[in-house]
């Protein structure tokens, strides 16, 4: 009994330690970030090789105005925004018929076509960026932020219409039956009678796909030039670090700004995403 | 079963509705599919064909024409010396920094599907190194391996590893700069693999898991010879996925080293964008990005068995 009771113990031990090993790999890099935006310039700057995890001097918010009143970082913010919402609706647009499609459809090509929509999702932008560039220009959408709102749906199309598709299946086909018994067409018996059910999942792919949006580096950095029309992800490292004459504490602000609504998001859909990643896998 | 049951027990009459709407199905289904399909034909299958093309040919920014030369924008992309550590540096990152994550993201689900007094925050500060941009992550990095500021620094020095005013240049020479992007490789893909990991450890029947309990199996039998070879199929899973996001990364390279020092950190993607955008050679550049392409190809071909098999089991 005192050997059970031993184990349980430092069982409960061992977890702990991996607790705080993994927490601190992970999130140490946001600990020193979130310090640093909160510290005066004589508080960083003056101690090398001090501990820049305690604060020598009052914390101070003038990092924060810096940020948002000194810099284009609020334009950067406001064309994420806008880039996210209208990829949001073209991939809506795009996905929510397709899974659609996918999930009821019993032929041989629907589960074909289904892993080949989810295998799109594995080519990666560092492949296509190139001759992308390239057509952007041709239809005069370079450096402007509507050639990454047409781009942008190559990666959240594929994740969507494969996340959709396993929420759909889980909705029995009854449904939609017992409203065509009820008069409607079909399409009114899936506007009416399936979609209400699916919103759950469909809120999900709009958190997953507007984060999405805010990740990608390369065709931000490729197709767009002037600062104006430049998204977070590549206005912070290239017009901020090296346009001004910089100081870290504001750039590691306009990283936890985004950082920490974006986890938090996540890790309230997490469980959706879950689900509906797996469920895509579950023949329907 | 109640519902087929149910199913079956219908009248005639709407199993004949049933066929008619089966009928419309089909005239349907492709319908509501052509739109997406076609999009992704446009911005996905469309470029992957130009970008093999481009491999041919001798475009530039500027040129308004494809005009195709065949192999030699291959040969100058492999004469060049930095293709070689390109080359080497794409696999060496990717080799490394997902063995890591392999280990590291099955104890990590493991941690994570246990019971424990704030599990939400932990799962939050777990999720952080993915689901932050990773450009944005990238500059936390860059400021975390300051020369003269690192909290590093000061904890070498502290540890007596260092004299004190001594500073260790993370990413100064070779070898510390190729360790500090594995390094960031490897935290940055922890998380995702982890979830999926985490998501196959949910699936695994409790009362398989309930039954070794009962045989008295303990902790460490239980994992190797239960959980580990049930996971193994969703750990290749997990590290497909982060291949594939480590292999075709770019950003990591921009912005932590530039490819410094000299070019010795450049990986593939990071060199074709150097040479394609910088450069304003895109035959060159897509050329070099096309080397990514087999290795790509041979992935995906093994997504596609292992999706076929599961749907056998």
């Amino acid at each position: 009994m005192a050997a059970v009771i031993e184990r349980r113990v430092s069982g409960r031990v061992g977890l702990w330690v991996l607790i705080v090993l993994f927490g601190l790999f992970c999130a140490f890099p946001f600990l020193f970030a979130t310090i640093t935006m909160f510290k005066q310039n004589t508080d960083v700057y003056t101690r090398p090789n001090g501990n820049q995890l305690i604060f020598t001097k009052a914390p101070t918010l003038s990092n924060l105005t810096l940020l948002f009143h000194h810099t284009q970082y609020g334009t950067f913010v406001v064309n994420n925004v806008v880039i996210g919402v209208c990829v949001v609706a073209i991939t809506l647009a795009l996905s929510l018929p397709a899974a659609y499609s996918l999930a009821r459809a019993a032929g041989w090509w629907a589960e074909k076509v289904g892993i080949g929509v989810f295998v799109v999702y594995l080519v990666p932008p560092t492949l296509l960026f190139l001759p992308l560039s390239q057509l952007v220009t041709r239809f005069g959408l370079q450096d402007s932020i509507w050639s990454l709102v047409v781009v942008y749906p190559s990666f959240t199309v594929p994740l969507s219409t494969w996340l959709l598709m396993g929420f759909f299946k889980s909705i029995p086909r009854e449904i939609e039956e017992q409203a065509q018994v009820d008069g409607y067409s079909r399409l009114g018996a899936v506007v009416r009678a399936v979609l209400p059910l699916a919103l759950p999942g469909i809120f999900t792919v709009v958190v997953f796909t507007f984060t999405l949006t805010m990740q990608d580096f390369i065709y931000a950095l490729s197709f767009v030039s002037s600062s104006s029309n430049m998204t977070v992800s590549v206005g912070v490292p290239t017009n901020l670090i090296r346009g001004d004459v910089f100081y870290w504490q504001a750039l590691m602000a306009s990283a936890i700004v985004v950082a920490v609504p974006v986890a938090l998001l996540y890790n309230l859909f997490l469980d959706k995403f879950i689900q509906g990643f797996t469920m895509g896998a579950v023949k329907g | 079963m109640s519902v087929l049951d149910e199913v079956a027990a219908r009248p005639t009459e709407e199993r004949r509705r049933r066929r008619y709407l089966f009928d419309r199905e089909r005239v349907l289904g492709p319908a509501l599919l052509l739109p997406a399909v076609l999009y992704l034909v446009a911005v996905v299958g469309y470029p992957l064909v130009l970008a093999i093309l481009y491999a041919f040919s001798d475009v530039t920014t500027g040129s308004q024409t494809l005009h195709l030369v065949g192999w030699s924008t291959f040969r100058s992309a492999i004469d060049d010396p930095v293709f070689g550590t390109a080359l080497r540096n794409s696999f060496l990152f990717t080799a490394i920094s997902q063995a890591c994550v392999v280990v590291l993201s099955t104890v990590l689900a493991f941690v994570l599907t246990q019971d424990f007094r704030g599990k939400w925050f932990f799962r939050f500060l777990v999720l952080l190194p993915w689901t932050t941009p990773v450009a944005l992550s990238a500059v936390i990095w860059l400021w975390m391996l300051d020369s003269i500021f690192s909290p590093f620094n000061w904890l070498l020095v502290k540890l007596h590893v260092l004299s004190p005013g001594g500073h260790v240049v993370w990413l100064g020479g070779e070898h510390l700069a190729i360790s500090s992007v594995i390094a960031l490789q490897t935290w940055r893909i922890l998380p995702l693999a982890t979830v999926i990991v985490m998501a196959g450890l949910s699936s695994i029947p409790q009362d398989i898991r309930d039954a070794t309990e009962v045989d008295g199996a303990r902790f460490w039998r239980r994992t190797f010879q239960i959980d580990l070879p049930l996971l193994a199929p969703v750990i290749l899973v997990a590290v497909l996925f982060g291949i594939v996001f480590t292999f075709a990364d770019m950003a990591v390279i921009f912005i932590l080293t530039g490819g410094a020092p000299g070019n010795g950190t450049q990986v593939l993607a990071s060199w074709a964008f150097y040479k394609g955008i910088n450069g304003g050679n895109l035959a060159v550049g897509a050329a070099d990005a096309v080397f990514m392409f087999p290795v790509l190809l041979a992935l995906a071909a093994i997504v596609l068995r292992f999706a076929r098999r599961s749907e056998v089991g």
